[in-house]
């Protein structure tokens, strides 16, 4: 028994997982100790945890995917250290391959995806007038989902060791002979677990902005944020199917010795990749067109100015989220598939140039004669352009797919995405974040800070990766963990960005805390002088989102109210507000997910099964469930309204 | 949400505002089945011949054997119809009845589909067979287990319908029960063509 735990459950013989179980240990009895001595765990069980209200869900979803920010970063460290000189010892290839595995996954799936989750959740039913999500209770469910899958994946580290496959997890690399260790189990049900919880986002999200928006809203008057938001819902609702199937193939040959993609019994392992990209392709969307969105509604808002060619961008994302279907090939052009099929998907891939061409054209247009603004959000929206640019040209590059035999598999690729989603996904989260900061939380981000958090991130991410496209063309390919001697100048300078950009980070979250501390409060509820909805309602925005909601006449729904002087507290027309209760199952529900899922990942059916016969005791609960909310009664709106507009005390 | 106000006219399980909306997220989440089953079809289709040293397919199959479990899930369908019948009529007694065929008559399918996975395991091909019985079984294991699932749920719905009543929440429950259960029907109808008619000849 002892003899396991030491052995096999717990990452053992390295100093950095010895310190990292420190670490976690003494965070877990910290965090543990303050809720127990300030007596918080109540308020955090009955605000929080058992939350059903899309802002806090939001609000949740972003803590986490910024300290998935913080993970991975530590991760990109790592790496860029080992890097940093030919024959460094810092980390061992297998912990190498772990870390690189563990940092594009946790990115891509526990970082960038929540982030924009926790942006939709915060602003989409703001923006289009509702009072909730469409299924309050699905979506604290999705949020779970996620949370447990990330938890699951993070444990891996420490208990029975990190997939290192690579985030493709490629077989038959990845498959039961060459990975017979039960660490590519924690990718399989991690990624399952939150790709649960992500479909279930997408058919919320889709059904919420198809069935509540405000009144006089048509589909061509909705905010382009919200637009961006619908378009990615229904790339999820197709995509993430696939992904599950594919991971359960994968579960199946790796824990019931299933042939699918093994090289015994005539299985196929090019059909991993096919399904792997089927899927991947589209997630690049997923994470990239709300980051567009993002900055369409900052640019706007900061040049003060009508989004330049509206109804141009609205068809632009529908072209690529139609286009992100087509294009998986490009991620294996030299599997050998013949010239026929690598034209084709090199015109779809670079068809995509098109319409990104047509929305970096609108954003310009949008500046132009603007009366600009330089505010923090502004200036990531301005970042983005150029550095985004690079990255779109770049991936032009690669999808020519006769060139790609030079590129692939190169630090050009690499170089070529982290330009993509840095200054794509992260910038426009990042924007994202600042701008709605205040009605998060009532108060802006320090500007000071803010831009020197900007600079920083900025400055180091180009002298990160820039390098790296030159040393991909010198032939340094990627996932190694050793240079050799004439890559070292090249590869210095990288490893110095990527602190500079850490630093970055750092500063960034440091100006959380500051601000929380020192910011003046927001009391007017709009505080970039906005032209969508989410403006309309106070700051702190009450529970119920909107005491009497507008009729809706153009996409900038606001600007039109502060022009006429509408308002969203209408006493003549109040009416007491259904809300849903609060709900503990959503929670309860994911932890037991949790449970069967690591029985699973150990191959240990006596804690899979019962985990799994109590996720059915679960929804036969829920489906015994006929709560049905309640009412906030009319005078309780009137006294909220009212303290909140300043008119009485 | 929005208000509760009930509607006096229309289909029962659409007379309050959560109705619509709730079928509607049903609709969206089926569109997400089908790409999660269409999945499963290319990858039968893709590992359709690949034995290795496995019994073939066309040496197990056996037409009368595929024709009845198709003819008890179709049925079922069409049972699963009148009883979404006997609710517009507002006839709870009709409604439970024909539910209750259509449960007997899909564990009639899932027995005969159960018998099948014993007998071609019994006969040397087993989900570990080769990459062909691997995905055969998970096709069709994937929409047996989606019909099993579908069983535990209709009897919890007609646990609620005997106990509470035909309410519009009830009401709207049993459509999407009735909806899910046609889908099953469709899916299958291409496993019987895909898998079956076709394993049968080539």
């Amino acid at each position: 028994m002892w003899d396991f735990i030491w052995n096999d459950f717990l990452v053992t013989g390295e100093p950095i997982i010895y310190g990292a179980m420190a670490s976690i240990v003494l965070a877990t009895v910290g965090i543990v100790f303050v809720l127990t001595y300030f007596k918080l765990w109540k308020w955090l069980w009955d605000e929080y945890l058992t939350t059903v209200d899309h802002k806090k869900i939001g609000i949740m979803y972003i803590i986490a995917a910024l300290a998935m920010l913080f993970r991975g970063g530590v991760d990109a460290l790592m790496m860029r250290t080992q890097l940093a000189l030919p024959n460094m010892n810092f980390l061992n290839s297998v912990h190498y391959n772990e870390i690189f595995t563990t940092h594009g996954t946790v990115m891509i799936l526990f970082m960038a995806m929540p982030f924009i989750i926790g942006l939709m959740n915060v602003a989409v039913p703001l923006q289009i007038g509702a009072r909730d999500v469409a299924f309050p209770f699905l979506n604290a469910f999705s949020f779970w989902t996620f949370f447990f899958g990330a938890m699951l994946f993070n444990i891996s580290f420490v208990i029975g060791g990190s997939p290192s496959a690579g985030w493709t997890s490629y077989v038959p690399m990845a498959g039961p002979e060459l990975s017979p260790e039960i660490n590519q189990n924690y990718y399989l049900l991690a990624l399952q677990l939150s790709g649960i919880g992500t479909l279930a986002t997408g058919i919320n999200f889709l059904v919420t902005i198809l069935r509540m928006r405000a009144p006089g809203m048509t589909l061509m008057k909705m905010p382009i944020f919200t637009w961006s938001a619908l378009i990615t819902s229904i790339i999820i609702i197709f995509a993430f199917p696939i992904l599950t199937i594919a991971l359960a193939l994968m579960t199946l040959d790796r824990i019931f010795g299933t042939h699918f993609f093994t090289l015994a019994g005539e299985g196929m392992p090019m059909m991993w990749a096919n399904l792997f990209w089927l899927w991947g392709h589209p997630e690049v969307y997923i994470v990239i067109l709300p980051a567009f969105g993002v900055f369409s509604e900052v640019i706007s808002t900061f040049a003060r100015k009508q989004l330049f060619g509206y109804k141009a961008m609205v068809y632009a994302m529908c072209v690529i989220a139609g286009l992100s279907f087509v294009v998986w090939v490009h991620h294996f052009f030299t599997m050998g598939a013949g010239a026929g099929v690598n034209s084709l998907f090199s015109i779809t891939t670079m068809l995509i140039a098109v319409p990104t061409g047509i929305k970096i054209f609108n954003w310009l247009g949008t500046m132009y004669k603007g009366r600009i603004r330089f505010n923090v959000p502004m200036l990531w929206a301005l970042a983005f352009i150029p550095n985004f640019t690079i990255g779109g040209v770049t991936g032009v590059m690669l999808g020519m797919a006769s060139a790609d035999y030079q590129y692939h598999n190169t630090y050009f690729l690499i170089a070529h995405f982290h330009y993509v989603l840095i200054a794509g996904t992260l910038f426009g989260m990042f924007a994202g974040l600042t701008y709605w900061y205040p009605k998060m939380f009532g108060h802006k981000m320090n500007e000071k800070i803010g831009k020197i958090s900007f600079w920083f991130t900025v400055i180091g991410f180009n002298i990160t990766f820039l390098p790296q496209f030159f040393l991909g063309l010198m032939g340094m390919p990627r996932r190694t963990y050793t240079i050799e001697p004439e890559w070292m100048p090249l590869n210095l300078l990288s490893t110095a960005g990527a602190f500079i950009l850490a630093t970055g980070f750092v500063i960034f979250t440091f100006n959380i805390y500051y601000s929380a501390r020192y910011e003046p409060r927001e009391k007017t509820g709009d505080a970039w002088d906005g032209r969508s909805l989410e403006w309309a309602t106070t700051t702190p925005v009450p529970h119920y989102n909107f005491a009497t909601i507008p009729y809706v006449n153009s996409h900038e729904a606001y600007w039109d109210m502060k022009e006429t002087g509408a308002t969203t507290y209408d006493e003549s027309k109040l009416e007491p507000i259904h809300m849903p209760s609060y709900k503990g199952l959503p929670i309860i529900m994911s932890a037991i997910m949790f449970m069967a899922s690591f029985g699973l990942v150990w191959h240990w059916f006596w804690l899979a099964i019962p985990g799994l016969l109590g996720v059915i005791i679960c929804m036969v609960i829920r489906s015994f469930d006929f709560d049905e909310g309640y009412h906030v009664p009319i005078d309780e709106i009137k006294r909220t309204e009212e303290q909140a507009r300043g008119r009485k005390e | 949400m929005s208000e509760h106000a009930e509607l006096k006219t229309g289909p029962l399980e659409y007379r309050r505002e959560d109705g619509p909306l709730t079928i509607l997220g049903f609709w969206i989440f089926l569109a997400a089945e089908v790409v999660l089953f269409s999945t499963l079809f290319a990858t039968y289709a893709v590992l359709f011949g690949r034995y290795g040293d496995a019994t073939p397919a066309h040496e197990l199959f056996e037409m009368p054997m595929a024709l009845t479990m198709t003819f008890l899930l179709l049925v079922s369908s069409f049972t699963c119809g009148i009883a979404v019948h006997m609710m517009r009529k507002e006839s709870l007694k009709g409604l439970v009845i024909w539910l209750i065929i259509t449960l007997a008559l899909g564990l009639g399918f899932l027995g005969f589909e159960i018998y099948e996975f014993v007998h071609y395991v019994h006969e040397g091909a087993t989900i570990q067979s080769s990459a062909f019985w691997s995905a055969f079984f998970t096709l069709t294991g994937t929409h047996g287990l989606h019909v099993t699932l579908g069983v535990f749920w209709c009897t919890a719905i007609i646990i609620q319908l005997i106990r509470f009543g035909l309410t519009p929440v009830i009401a709207r429950k049993t459509f999407i029960i009735g909806l899910y259960w046609h889908f099953l029907d469709v899916v299958w109808i291409f496993i019987f063509t895909a898998v079956y008619l076709i394993g049968m000849v080539v």
